[in-house]
This record gives C-alpha cells, sequence and structure tokens, in this order.
C-alpha cells in the first residue's frame, strides 16, 4: 500500500527485515474471495494439525526411548509416570488421525471446486508431496510403539518392497537394515519420523502457503477474482485474509478442537480405529497376528494393493492410486473449474469416487475374505475409472457446462 | 449449516459401523472407572487370587492407593504380599518365568494391558466360564480359551462349575452352565459381582488415566464450547461489512 516506513522498533526491524511486508503480502493485504464456504476451513485446520504434532511430539520425544526392549515400555511409562504423559501421547495419536481426517476434506475440496486446475497446478503438486511425505511420516511413526501392529505392520509394508523385481530384496534389506525389522529399522525410523520427515513437510507447507499466495486462492465458484479489480487494483470480491478469514478461521478451530477432544477425552482409541487393540501386546516376531490391518487412513491403498493377485502388480497399482493425483492438472480438461457450473455426469462421477474411497477404506480394515477382495476390485475401478472418466469427459468436449457469473455468488 | 451436518455425519458414521475392536459373544461387565469401592475390592481380588502367578508390572503400589482412595499402610498390609516390596514398586510377583513354565507349561501373561488388549468382556467373561473338565491338567476347562493352562484360581469363591451339554445334530454341544450347589462361598450372583470388580480393575490398570481424562474432559469441552461461541460472535461483528 504505503511506501511510509513506521518508526521505532517495527521500523527498525523492517529497515532490516521484511516484515511488516511480509504481514501484509500474506496476511493483511492478501485478497481472499468473500465466497468461501465449509470446505474452506480444511487447509488452516491441516496447518494447526500439523502444529499440533510437532508440539506434542517434542514432548514425547523427550520420554520415548527407541529400543527394542525399551520402547514400548516407554510409551507406557509416558502414559502412566510422566506428568500429563497421558495427555500429550493422545494428543498425538487423536492429532494423527485428524490430520488424515483434514487433509482428506481438504483435497476433496479441490477436487470439487477445480482448486488443482491452471493455474494453480504446482500448488496441487506440492500439496500431494505433502501428502505423500505425510503418509511417509504416519506410517513410520506407528512403528515407534512397538506393538505387534507396528512391528508386523511395517513388516508387511517394508516388504512389499521387496516385490519389485531385481532390486527388490536389496532395496528392502537397504530400507530395514536388516533382515527383519528390528531395533535397526526402529532407530532409523524415529530419526526420520522427528528429524528429516518434518522438516521437508514444513519447508513444503510453506512452498505450498507461497504458491498459493502468488496465484491466488480459488473459491466455490471457481472464477477469477483477479479479472474484477477496483482503482485501487483490490479484487471486489475479494476480503483481507486478516481480519475476515482469521476470525473465520478462530470458528473452525474451536469447533475442530470440540471434536478432538470428544475423542480425546472419551474415546482416544476410537473403537479401535485410531488405536489398534493388538498394538497393546509388544512387538513379538516370532508371533504373526491373525489379521493385520493398516490404520484407517492408509486403508483405502492397503484395498487397492490387495485387489491384485499378484503382489508387484499390487504394489505398482497401489503406487499409481498416488501418483496419478500429481497428473490431475492435466487429466481434467475442463475449462470450468467448479461443481457448480460443471457437468451432470462430473457430478456423478465425483460423488461415486467419494463413495468409492470411503468403500476402499472399509474393506481394507477387514480380513481379505472372497468377497472382500471382489469389492476392492470394484473400489479400484471407481477409483481410478474416475480419472480415466474426467480426461475422456473433457478432453473430448463430452461435457455441457452451465454459464459462469461475473461475480462471485454467496 | 445442513451441509455441514450432512457432511459430518457422513464421515463420522463409517467409523461407528466398523469398530475394529475386540468383541464378539463377550459378557458385558459395566467397567466404571469412577466406581472406587468396586476398584478397591477388584484390587484386593487380584492381589489374593491372581498374583500368586500373574503380574501387573506396569502399575505402581502407590498409584493405585492415590487413584483408588486407599491409605498407603492399607496397601502395604493388604495389598502387597512380596517381601521386601516398597509401596512405589509396581505390582510384581516372586514367581520366576522358568517355575510357570514347570507347572503350568506356559508364563503366565502380564496383566497390565489386557482389558485394552483383549477388550474388559473378555476378562470377565473368561472368569465366568471355567467348567468342570476330569481330562484337563487343572481340572477345568474354559470356553473363551479352549485348553487353557490356567487352573481356576476362583473356585473356592464360585464352586465347582459345571458345563451343561445337549445334543444337537449327533454332537454334544455345551449350552450353559450350572454351579453344584454348596461348593462356593459365594452365591452366582455374588460371583459374578466379584467378578465384575476384578475386570473394573484390570481395566483401571490397563487405562489408570482413564476417570481422570473423563473427568476433566468436561472442562475442557465447556471451555471449546465457550471458545467457539466468542469466536463465532466476533467473526460476525467482524464480517458485518462483508456484502
Amino acid at each position: 500500500m504505503s511506501e511510509t516506513r513506521s518508526g521505532g522498533l517495527v521500523g527498525w526491524i523492517d529497515d532490516r527485515f521484511p516484515m511488516s511486508k511480509m504481514w501484509r503480502e500474506h496476511l493483511s493485504e492478501y485478497y481472499a474471495p468473500k465466497n468461501f464456504n465449509f470446505w474452506y476451513y480444511f487447509g488452516s485446520l491441516a496447518l494447526l494439525a500439523l502444529v499440533i504434532q510437532i508440539i506434542s511430539g517434542i514432548f514425547l520425544t523427550m520420554n520415548y526411548i527407541p529400543s527394542e526392549d525399551r520402547a514400548f515400555e516407554s510409551v507406557e511409562y509416558i502414559m502412566r509416570d510422566v506428568e500429563w504423559g497421558w495427555l500429550i501421547r493422545y494428543i498425538h495419536t487423536t492429532g494423527a488421525s485428524a490430520f488424515f481426517v483434514v487433509v482428506y476434506l481438504h483435497m476433496f475440496r479441490a477436487l470439487m471446486y477445480g482448486s488443482y486446475q491452471k493455474p494453480r497446478e504446482l500448488l496441487w503438486i506440492f500439496g500431494c508431496l505433502i501428502f505423500v511425505l505425510l503418509m511417509a511420516e504416519a506410517f513410520m511413526g506407528y512403528m515407534l510403539p512397538w506393538g505387534q501392529m507396528s512391528y508386523w505392520g511395517g513388516q508387511v509394508i517394508i516388504s512389499l518392497f521387496g516385490a519389485i523385481p531385481f532390486l527388490g530384496p536389496d532395496l528392502a534389506l537397504w530400507i530395514r537394515g536388516d533382515y527383519v525389522v528390528s531395533e535397526v529399522t526402529l532407530g532409523r525410523f524415529f530419526a526420520l519420523h522427528v528429524a528429516a520427515v518434518p522438516l521437508v513437510i514444513i519447508l513444503l507447507v510453506v512452498a505450498h502457503i507461497l504458491a498459493l499466495h502468488e496465484v491466488g486462492s480459488n473459491n466455490p465458484d471457481g472464477i477469477d477474482i483477479k479479472k474484477n479489480k477496483d482503482a485501487n487494483g483490490v479484487p471486489k470480491d475479494g476480503i483481507p485474509f486478516h481480519p475476515y478469514y482469521s476470525v473465520k478461521d478462530l470458528v473452525g478451530v474451536g469447533v475442530f478442537f470440540l471434536f478432538f477432544s470428544v475423542v480425546l477425552f472419551y474415546v482416544p482409541d476410537f473403537f479401535g480405529l485410531f488405536i489398534e487393540a493388538p498394538n497393546f501386546e509388544k512387538a513379538n516376531p516370532l508371533v504373526t497376528p491373525d489379521h493385520i490391518a493398516p490404520v484407517w487412513y492408509f486403508a483405502a491403498f492397503y484395498a487397492i494393493l490387495r485387489a491384485v493377485p499378484d503382489t508387484f502388480g499390487g504394489v505398482l497399482l497401489m503406487g499409481l492410486a498416488v501418483l496419478i493425483l500429481f497428473v490431475l492438472p492435466w487429466l481434467d480438461r475442463g475449462r470450468v473449474r467448479s461443481i457448480r457450473y460443471r457437468g451432470f455426469s462430473f457430478k456423478v462421477a465425483l460423488g461415486l469416487f467419494a463413495v468409492g474411497f470411503i468403500l476402499l477404506t472399509y474393506l481394507g480394515t477387514q480380513p481379505a475374505t472372497a468377497m472382500n477382495v471382489i469389492m476392492s476390485r470394484i473400489g479400484s475401478v471407481i477409483y481410478f475409472g474416475y480419472f480415466i472418466f474426467l480426461f475422456v469427459y473433457t478432453a473430448f468436449g463430452l461435457e455441457r457446462t452451465k454459464p459462469l457469473p461475473e461475480r462471485v455468488t454467496s | 449449516m445442513k451441509k455441514l451436518l450432512l457432511v459430518l455425519t457422513l464421515v463420522l458414521t463409517p467409523a461407528l459401523g466398523w469398530s475394529a475392536a475386540p468383541g464378539g459373544d463377550m459378557m458385558d461387565p459395566n467397567v466404571n472407572p469412577h466406581d472406587k469401592a468396586s476398584l478397591q475390592r477388584g484390587a484386593q481380588l487380584f492381589a489374593n487370587y491372581c498374583m500368586a502367578c500373574h503380574e501387573a508390572s506396569m502399575i505402581r503400589y502407590n498409584r493405585i492407593a492415590q487413584d483408588l482412595g486407599i491409605d498407603e499402610d492399607l496397601v502395604e498390609r493388604y495389598l502387597i504380599f512380596k517381601p521386601d516390596t516398597l509401596v512405589q514398586e509396581t505390582m510384581t510377583n516372586a514367581m520366576s518365568e522358568e517355575d510357570a513354565e514347570r507347572w503350568f507349561g506356559v508364563a503366565a501373561p502380564d496383566l497390565s494391558l489386557t482389558a485394552r488388549r483383549h477388550g474388559p468382556g473378555y476378562i470377565y467373561t473368561f472368569l465366568n466360564s471355567f467348567y468342570v473338565d476330569e481330562d484337563a491338567a487343572t481340572g477345568y476347562d474354559n470356553t473363551v480359551i479352549s485348553g487353557t493352562a490356567m487352573p481356576h484360581a476362583l473356585e473356592s469363591l464360585q464352586g465347582r462349575q459345571q458345563g451343561v451339554f445337549e445334543e444337537q445334530d449327533g454332537e454334544e454341544v455345551l449350552v450353559g452352565f450350572e454351579v453344584e450347589e454348596g461348593t462356593g462361598t459365594m452365591s452366582e450372583s455374588e460371583y459374578q459381582a466379584a467378578t465384575q470388580d476384578l475386570t473394573n480393575f484390570l481395566d483401571y490398570v490397563a487405562e489408570p488415566v482413564k476417570a481422570e481424562r473423563q473427568r476433566l474432559g468436561v472442562w475442557v469441552l465447556l471451555f471449546f464450547a465457550v471458545f467457539t461461541v466468542l469466536a463465532y460472535f466476533l467473526k460476525k461483528e467482524y464480517w458485518k461489512d462483508v456484502h
């Protein structure tokens, strides 16, 4: 806005560091569309979840011991003998699942309103990278309590790398650092979980936000608010992020913490979905559990893996299920972003996709019975079918869109 | 708002349907971490009847004293039987693993986390499902863990429980239990109440902080309810001029 420099401490800092400039660029003069709805809470909530995990994680690290003999006991020590240790640990376990709930809703928002379309491709790719790293982070964190499911879940997932032809066995050995999951594996997973991966996630989150602020936020109408500016160059449909969205997101934060607290204080294991019962038994390399199930947030991808009879084929398909997200901006050739103005078939397809994903998530936590495998195949066809449909539908001009409004609607 | 509710319902409903927690055909022991009298009775039963073989090595005696409202002197007198055990130590026993394996074939499991691993219903049902089996080494079998190496430690309380068999499709099937009159010191309902207390105690041992978190949760929820309402009005005030 103005070039006037303030005096005092702020002025002193501003002469040496772009403090006020950054404040303006990213908060007080970052113009966001005024028509954000319910779905737009999950971006700030994802950031909140990240902060919760980092802070609670720091405190857990103070008392957790990454060793074969003591990891399991040290977690129970935190639960019993460390002052407020139980609270910190439940915050971290609840936070992990909350993070994925929020991120899945955040990603679904992008699918609905076409937030990945030009010019937000790179923003979307940064987001996908965060998602992949988040899965790695959660997977490695899940091994740390060293319960039966920690151990065998880790054993199963790492052995999947072994299914890759030629390279596989050596690769799996390299990841484990041992012939079976052991203290060596635990040590490196601990290091990656508390230092390496979080650092990269934070870096990517910064990149994600910078990219967002460079191109500007999309909105439920999917139209470009920068096309309509007033005399000062401010978008007519834009409002400063701070204070408008900072106070609005505060409401979201409150509601989020209400749900978070209900789970944390009354159902911390969330019916065996957030903390699995077999994990209350210390890891035993000699006894394989009857049913090894991933945590719910990996279950959809696990179901896709099991839908293929051949292990390597399953690994490929599971990898593809994640990788296909990266090219979504180039698969969707549609000119209209928002579901509000897209063709009827798009709405049906996206609805099916959501149902298919929930179905896969359910199946991934269940034993692989013949019926469940068939259902997983149907789910996988729906999952990949969405992307294929979207490409065919938009690239060959089959979509009948509705006219876009000039200005955002409320 | 309606959409919001719809989404939340959609997000949360599947979770309720697919609980991964253990369960099955188990009796419900109605555990209540706030019922200190029941927990105290359970602690006494555990120390007297279970701890000869089992341990709860993750819970300290003085923690029990504090949580259950028992004097530390009383804990030392009535709960600690292993010589030279301090009140701040955990509930361990004197039986070595080698002895256990020699006597029973397997080491008696540590019961610190059993209630969270298998659910309290599993423990409660197990304690009520011993029945006389002359072929078994201990004289008893159990419907929850068939062929269990564990003797019926509470036999003196419950009495001799016989299995009631019925012929179904040419096979003898266990359909119920019947206790031989006058063989135990407790009536059927007294025994059920006692095993309920014991289960309640083991559920407490598996998560000593359960009562505290439930008590605290109310205040945290109240705080965030007020926070959310204030945030909502703050938002409304700021957004007045947005049209």
